[in-house]
Formats: structure tokens, sequence, C-alpha cells
């Protein structure tokens, strides 16, 4: 929250002020220790940082306007003339889109009325989940609950060190866990994780660490192979290169001997074909111990407000993204509402790009179609859009809401600093308006 | 503004008004007494027609994670059953999980003017309160789940000073924003976290050594000395389970006269007498109820059809998983905190089981006395959507289209369930305490859920119609806080409702060893982890109703 007395304190006589409890938005972990000193319009994190917070909170922006095409306008013009253009299109897609809660609230009211298509930049990955979802559903775990209690944890392709900086340190080595006993350490298992995945893993929390090499493609072989050693089903194929059969089953018997086992990927590391296969495996995996002890799985995406955008979509229109609302009510379509699709094939005629996260905020990709871009100053782009809106980043400056990657805890984003720039939401309800 | 409704038929059970004929009169939202000399700016000639406060929904599953999960998992539930967006509303799908613009709209066109989210887990309160916040036209608010919650269950073990033990309760219902407090199958959300598959009312936590008789009295005792208003309200153990009657029945003689709440009580009313190993337990939970005046219950009545179940009881969901319809389901262990279930079912006139706990639901309602402390419930979307609240009326109102339903159900089940003995018939007065008076008595909602001068004017008026079904589906007019909002049960005016939420009284100081609590083992920080007002007035654009507790004893 701005102006939250609990969350500010101001030393005396200097301009620099010091928060606590930030709630960093540049990853889906969306830690809330940070600490952030604001001063002159400048950003320096006192405490706990990590190199993906460090990069967004520090970073220098460029001085930006609203312009069309090209030319620096007053707000209020940019608004009516992205509302002008906007009205002419007959299917605009609604891409990017990150944002906190507040501005996928205000994109959606916009794109339900404009009879758009609604997608995320990143949602190629979260399907990687949704579909298992959809599919046969799955048992999950949260971060505080695997932080007490995981004695077990199975990392499955991916270099979190990279992608989730923090994990390893909040959630896997924290310095207290509450069932001392039981999960006072915790095994590690990483399959397929790279091979400089292990030397990010340290802390008092960190027992054993087991490798389990093979390439990423192989993924779902090895996953494959593990489960059916569990079930004490015979291997149908050789386990796959770099894989032995004692691994496997020393995997399966720890598996078995765990209190609580946690099997953690990231969607998008899983950059293979058949990656959601992967994905089903692991929780078929995790359905299949949970007859006699307890397992869970956690899936450590939600970079981007993708994990917002996604549940946002689905409380208002009932469907995680991927949701057109041409016809006048939501439909959904996994392959036929894909705008990274719809862009490669011609369908649409009009691209609205939501980008306010980074710490490189992503661009829209190179597109021939008229185009509005609702984003960070700086943002990496192909060609000059027909309307550019700059906006504030939530949680550096202004406050907003952000799910976590789990999908379940969401966490006050606050302003640090003044901007000159507008929030997502007041863009999206201002074009709204003069439609 | 100073509207009048003319010669309607008044039902207003608060006030004891019986089907009398008056005049209401409401000016600038607020009912008032008849005055002679005021300008009246609207009149609504209402003769002839069924007047009641609006309605208000003590426990529909409308926001909060396990919702969201239950919409992303099932689009299935939305095609087919999309809303099209109009110059006044947004577009919305959903039958059984609807989206919650479309839940908000559809909860008013039958004439509810609120409705009360009862699983609010405090870690995802937040959640809860942004999806309430997209629920428009009615008010709302949320009960906080505790009694699986590591803290609370380190208290208990710790056997700590019960003075702490009800500041954590009121801190937790400030944090997360609540009206009242729920424990879901006590202590067994944490329990299975341990492995544990089942926990009765007098077994041990395996890892803290308490029992959910502990839990419940240590709760329930801690609202009642807190002032709050709404009982303790209780998912009890072994939801599902036959036998679990017994269980029922215990825990009503455990609360030795303290206030209880027990919730969708017909998932909670199994015995294991017959062939199936399946019976009612209608007749005994029905006779303890009417006994023990302390008692109050909603009942969760199912209706055929498809529907999706979700609980925070982690532990018995996973155990239902067996029955689920379309085979997909999603449990979760939640934050230290709690847990969620959600497990797509479709029941079934012809399977012998379904049929017989529709029949167990019915039987409760008609074999408990008192219609002030039993509400009218399907416990939205677990025993059927809210939706279907207009024919579950006509059922109870209704006996020859009772005996007709009961004729298509599995014969077995006919034979098992004493209900076609049972004459009673409802009458609108009794309808008007289970769905208005009784529950805004309850939650303690101070002016709603009555006509009496002062009240808000949540209003519905009906076209009497010997079809229970059809006038409660279709109320000619909806007044929300005086404004009419619903014409011919159609959304004239768009309007975003309040939450209402009780603060009792507690020592800010129980925040020291929270503070050291969530700094050792949470991944959210204290501050973060509450809920601030400004969330929900700035962010969410509504307003906070802070309702009446009494003095903390």
């Amino acid at each position: 929250m701005p102006n939250s007395h609990q969350g500010i304190s101001r030393p005396a006589a200097t301009d620099r002020l010091n928060h606590d409890c930030v709630a960093c938005p540049f990853c889906g972990l969306v830690c809330d220790d940070l600490g952030v000193a604001s001063s002159a319009g400048r950003l320096q994190i006192t405490k706990n940082g990590c190199a993906r917070a460090e990069a967004g909170f520090t970073r220098l922006l460029p001085e930006a306007a609203p312009q069309i095409e090209g030319q620096n306008v007053a707000l209020d013009v940019a608004l009516r003339e992205a509302a002008r253009r906007l009205k002419a299109a007959r299917l605009p897609l609604f891409g990017g889109l990150g944002t906190d809660v507040e501005g996928m609230r205000a994109v959606l009211s916009l794109a339900d009325k404009a009879g758009g298509v609604v997608d995320h930049v990143l949602s190629r990955a979260l399907y990687r989940n949704t579909s298992v979802l959809q599919t046969k559903g799955w048992f999950m775990s949260t971060l505080t609950e695997t932080r007490n209690r995981a004695d077990l944890v199975i990392v499955v392709g991916a270099d979190l060190g990279k992608e989730h900086p923090r994990f390893f340190e909040r959630v896997l080595s924290p310095d207290d866990v509450m069932f001392e006993g039981s999960a006072d350490t915790r095994t590690v298992v990483l399959i397929g994780c790279g091979a400089h995945a292990a030397a990010d893993i340290t802390g008092k929390r960190i027992g054993q660490i087991i490798e389990i090499a093979c390439a990423p493609e192989a993924i779902p072989m090895v996953l494959g192979s593990l489960r059916a050693t569990i079930k004490g089903a015979p291997l149908a194929t050789p386990a796959p290169a770099g894989v032995t059969e004692a691994q496997l089953a020393d995997l399966a018997q720890r598996a078995k001997d765990a209190s609580y086992g946690v099997i953690v990927w990231a969607p998008q590391a899983l950059q293979f074909d058949g990656a959601d296969l992967a994905v089903q495996i692991i929780c078929d995996i995790v359905r299949d111990m949970n007859k006699t002890t307890r397992f869970a799985g956690l899936s450590l995406g939600g970079n981007d407000g993708v994990a917002s955008a996604s549940s946002v979509c689905s409380w208002q229109s009932g469907y995680p993204l991927r949701v057109s609302f041409a016809s006048g009510a939501p439909e959904f379509d996994p392959y036929r509402f894909d705008i990274a699709r719809m862009l490669d094939d011609g369908e649409g005629d009009f691209l609205v790009w939501v980008s306010s996260f980074g710490p490189e905020p992503a661009g829209p990709p190179a597109t021939d179609l008229p185009t509005i871009v609702i984003g960070t100053p700086g943002i990496a782009l192909h060609t000059t859009p027909d309307v550019f809106i700059p906006v504030g980043t939530p949680g550096l400056d202004h406050s907003g809401r952000l799910v976590r990657c789990d999908g379940v805890v969401s966490l006050p984003l606050r302003g640090l600093r003044h901007s000159p720039h507008p929030r997502t939401q007041d863009v999206a309800a201002g074009i709204e308006a003069a439609l | 503004m100073l509207i009048k409704l003319k010669g309607g038929r008044v039902y207003d059970p608060a006030n004891g008004v019986d089907g009398e004929v008056r005049d209401l009169h409401v000016r600038d939202g607020r009912i008032i007494a008849a005055d002679p000399s005021a300008k009246v700016d609207a009149e609504y000639d209402v003769s002839g027609r069924v007047v009641m406060a609006g309605a208000i929904d003590p426990h529909t599953h409308i926001g909060g994670g396990k919702m969201t999960i239950a919409r992303m998992m099932l689009p299935e539930d939305h095609r087919g059953n999309e809303y099209h967006r109009t110059q006044l509303l947004r577009s919305g799908t959903g039958f059984a999980v609807p989206s919650t613009l479309a839940a908000g709209y559809r909860y008013a066109e039958m004439g509810y003017t609120a409705g009360f989210e009862p699983a609010m887990l405090p870690a995802n309160a937040r959640q809860a309160h942004m999806e309430l916040g997209d629920t428009p036209m009615i008010d709302k608010g949320a009960f906080a789940m505790l009694g699986s919650d590591d803290f609370l269950l380190r208290q208990m073990a710790a056997r700590e000073d019960f003075k702490a033990i009800k500041d954590y309760i009121g801190w937790t219902m400030h944090a997360a924003q609540a009206i009242a407090v729920k424990v879901v199958n006590p202590g067994g959300i944490s329990a299975f976290k341990f492995n544990q598959r089942k926990l009765d009312l007098d077994e041990s936590h395996a890892h803290y050594g308490v029992s959910p008789r502990d839990i419940l009295l240590t709760l329930a005792r801690g609202l009642k000395e807190l002032g709050v208003t709404h009982p303790l309200h209780v998912h009890g153990c072994n939801l599902g389970v036959p036998g679990n009657v017994e269980t029922t029945l215990a825990t009503i003689r455990a609360m030795d006269g303290l206030p209880l709440h027990l919730t969708h009580i017909q998932f909670h009313s199994y015995g294991t007498e017959g062939d199936q190993k399946f019976s009612s337990g209608a007749v005994h939970v029905a006779e303890l109820v009417n006994q023990h005046k302390n008692i109050s219950i909603d009942v969760g009545q199912i209706l055929f059809g498809q529907t999706c179940t979700a609980s925070g009881d982690s532990m018995r969901q996973y155990g239902n998983t067996k029955s689920a319809h379309p085979k997909k389901w999603v449990i979760m262990d939640i934050e230290c905190d709690a847990g969620c279930g959600v497990v797509p079912m479709k029941y079934k006139d012809k399977s012998f089981v379904n049929a017989l706990q529709w029949a167990i639901g019915l039987e409760i309602f008609l074999l408990v006395d008192d219609p002030w402390r039993v509400f009218l419930t399907t416990d939205h979307p677990n025993g059927a959507p809210f939706t279907t609240y207009p024919h579950l009326i006509r059922l109870l109102m209704d006996k020859g289209f009772r005996r007709d339903m009961m004729q298509k159900i599995h014969p077995e089940a006919q034979k098992a369930s004493i209900l076609a003995s049972l004459d009673r018939e409802y009458s609108l007065y009794e309808i008007a305490i289970m769905t208005r008076a009784g529950p805004a008595r309850s939650l303690g909602l101070a002016d709603r859920g009555h006509l009496a001068p002062g009240a808000w004017g949540d209003i519905t008026v009906y076209k009497d119609d010997a079809d229970r079904e059809a006038m409660f589906t279709t109320p000619e007019y909806v007044f929300k806080n005086g404004e009419l909002i619903v014409r011919d049960g159609k959304i004239i005016k768009v309007v975003q409702g309040a939450t209402h939420v009780a603060r009792p009284d507690y020592d800010k100081s129980i925040e020291k060893s929270l503070a050291d609590y969530f700094s050792r083992y949470n991944t959210v920080s204290l501050h973060n982890f509450k809920v601030h007002d400004e969330e929900i007035i700035d962010h969410d654009k509504g307003s906070i109703i802070v309702q009446p507790t009494g003095a903390r004893a």
C-alpha cells in the first residue's frame, strides 16, 4: 500500500525513504521481505535482493511520453486516439498482459467491450500445466507448506537459481522449519536440471543432493521409467541414456520412504515437445504416491504476472486465458486463441500489447498489425506503434496486487516512488471510457 | 428520494409480520415509518404481490482460490452456459461454478441481496475478497477458516493461555476481513498432511495430540467470549462417510450448550443400515437439533445433475476423488494454514446413494421444527448450484410436487426414506425466515433481512404463483438499498454491494508472537498477510460495513 505507515520509516533530515516488507514483482515467487530505499526516484535494494530483483528495482528507464506514431502527445489525446483506432478493429488481440490484478481487471473489461482475444506472453508455458489440470487435475502444495514440511524435493528440468533465484534460500533451506525432525534437512533430487543447477543449492537444510542427468527431451522418459519403477512394473524400454535402473530404484525407494515429498517444476523451463506430458507424469507420480504416503507438486511459473492474468481471467470469464470475447460471450479455445499462433497465421487485425514488468519488459512480437503498446518506458519495439502509452511498474511506481506462482497467495504491491506515468488500469479504463 | 411500495402482502418474520397488507416506504436507501406529509418520488403498486426482505445466502462458495481452481479445471461447465455482454452487463459463463460477475447477476435476478463465502483461508483471503469484489449486485462477506492452521494447533498443543487463543481468533478476523469463523474437519486438514486419513471427534492429531472435540470447544468458546454474533460455523468430521451421523450427534452433545452452527448437515447425517450399508440419520439429527436450542444448521441439499464439490476439507475430498465425475480433481495442502479439494460430481436420481442423499436433506428440512435454526442452502455448488433454490423451495412448500419428484428416484432409496410420510409444507412466512430473517439474525446483520423502519431497503417483490419454483425464480422487483435493480427478473441497474465484517476486540500484543511465527516459518510477512481496508475500498471499488460485536468476556 502507498503511505502505509507500517511499511515505511522516515530517517530525519533526508529525503531517503526506507521501505520494509516490500513485495518484489519480478518473478512468480513474489518474495515480500525486501528492504528498498527510495531517494529522488531511484530505488536501491537494502535487504534480501537477488539478481532479478536487483535488475528490476534499480533499472534506469528513459524518459517517455505518450506518443501517436512516434510524436509526443498528452495522455488524454493518446487515450482518445487509441480508442478511435481500437474501435475500428474487428478482432483486436490483447497480448502481453504483464500487469497486476487491477491492470488485468481493466484489460478484461476493455477486451469484453471491444470483442477481443486475451492471452499472456507466457501462456505457452502456462498451458503445459493448464492442459494437465483440465485433463486429470493434480495434487499440489504451496511455498510455505513445502518450506516447513518437505523431506524429499525432486526438481524436474529447471535451473531454478536462474528463474527463481531465492527459491532455495526461502523454501528449501530456511533458518527455521516448523517440523524439526521430519524436515530439518531434505534430500534434493535434480532430474535433467542442467550441469550447473546443483551449484546453487546450498544451505543448512540441504541434505544429500542427487543428480539424474539427462537431456531435457528425455525427461518424460525418465519420469515414466521412475513411475514404472515405483509401481514395480517392468521397464518396457531401457532407461534413457545416462540413467541407470539402480538410480531409479534408489529414487523410488526414497519416494516411498519420504513423509512429504514435493516434485517441483517450472513450466517455462520445460521447452521441448511434449512438455505437458512431463507435467502429467509428475502429477501421476504424485497421485500414485499419495496412496501410501504424502506427496504434492509445486509449479514455479508465475513470472510477468501470468498467475494474476490467468486467475483474474478465470474468475471473471470462467477460463484461464486464450479467451475470445468476439461473439459477445467468453469463448475458450487454447489452440485457436493462442495469440502467438494467431499473429503467425495472420488472424486478428489489431494488437494491444501490455507489458509493465521485466526486468526486461517483454516487447510485442514483430507484426504488421496496427498496435497500441501500453508498456514500461524503454520497452523493446520492432517498429513504432500506432499509439504508445508508457505506464508505471506495479510494486515500484504504484500499488497493486499480484498472485504468486502457487496460485493461492497473493501479495500487495506498494508504490515506492512518485511516477509520472499512469497505471495500466488507468490506461485501459481510459480507453474503454473513450470507446 | 422517497419510494413507496403500496399494498403488498408483507412477510417480515423478524418483526412478526405474516402476510399482512402493508405499504413500505424507503427514503435514501432505508425503510422509514409512513410519513403522510412527505412527497413520494416513486410509487410501486404491489397489491396482491408477496413482499419480503432481499434474500440472504449464509453459505455459498462464490469467491476464493478453490472456486477459481474449479473454474480453470472445468471448461465443460462453462460451454453452453454463456452469458452475453449487454449494454449494462459484462459477459460471463458457468453453471455449477459461474464466473464472478455472472454469479452476482444471477443472485440478484433471483431476489437475493447478500451471499456469504463460508470457507476463506486466511492465506487466501486477499484473493477471496478480490473475487467477491468482482461479484456485483449483492452484499457479501466471508468466514475465516481456523482449526487446521498450525498457529492455533501449536497454541493448543502448548496449552497456551486461553486469552492468547482468543486474541489470535480476533486478530485473524481482522486480518482476513471476516464476519465469522468456520472450522472444517477440525484438525483433519492438518492431520492429512501428516498422512492421517481420518480423524473422528475424539481421535488425536498425530503431531499435535489435540482432538477435533478440543478444537471445536476452543473455537466455539473463543468466539462466544469475543462477542462474535455468528456461532462457530462447523463443517464436522467425516463428511460423506456412512455412519457419520454418530459423529454429528456426538458433536452436538459435546458442545455443552455453547452455540454452534452445523453446516451442510445433510452430508453428515448418514447411517450404515440396510443392504448397501448406507441409510438416513435424519430422524436422529433432527431430534437432537430440536432439543438443543444452541444449535443451528443449514442443510446443504443435493439436487440431481452435474455440479462440482469444492471444500477446504482436503482429507475428505481426497476420499471423494473416487466418485469424481468427470474423472479429474484437485487437492491442495496450503500454507500451513489449511487445504482444499475440488472434485466435480454428478448426482443421479437413479443412484441409490445420491437419491437417498436427496431424501435425507429433505427429511431434515421437514423434521426440524424451528425455521429460525435451519437455513436454506445447497452448499453451492457442493449439493447443487444456487440457481436451484427456487426448485428446492417448491419441494419444501408443495408436498404433491415433492411426492411426484420422489417417484423418480431409485426405488430402494424411496423405501429407505420416511420422506413420503412427511406431510409438512413450508409456509411463505417460514421460507422468509429460512432465507432472510434467520440468516440475518445468525450472522448479526443489524439492518438487513427485515423490513422495519431503520432497515436498509433490500426488498424483493414476487408475483404470488402457486408454482413456487416459478415464483421464486423471477421476482417482479428487487431493490438494493432502496434502488430498483431488477425488474421482472432482469437487471436494470448494476450496483456494487458492500462487504460485511465483524471486528471483535483483541489484544494487539498477540502480533509479537505472530510476527515471530511468520518470520520463522511463513513465506509471507505478517504485514502483507493482512488484507487492508483500502484494498477492498480502493482496489475493489467496494465498501466495508462493520457489524456490531458483543462485549468481550
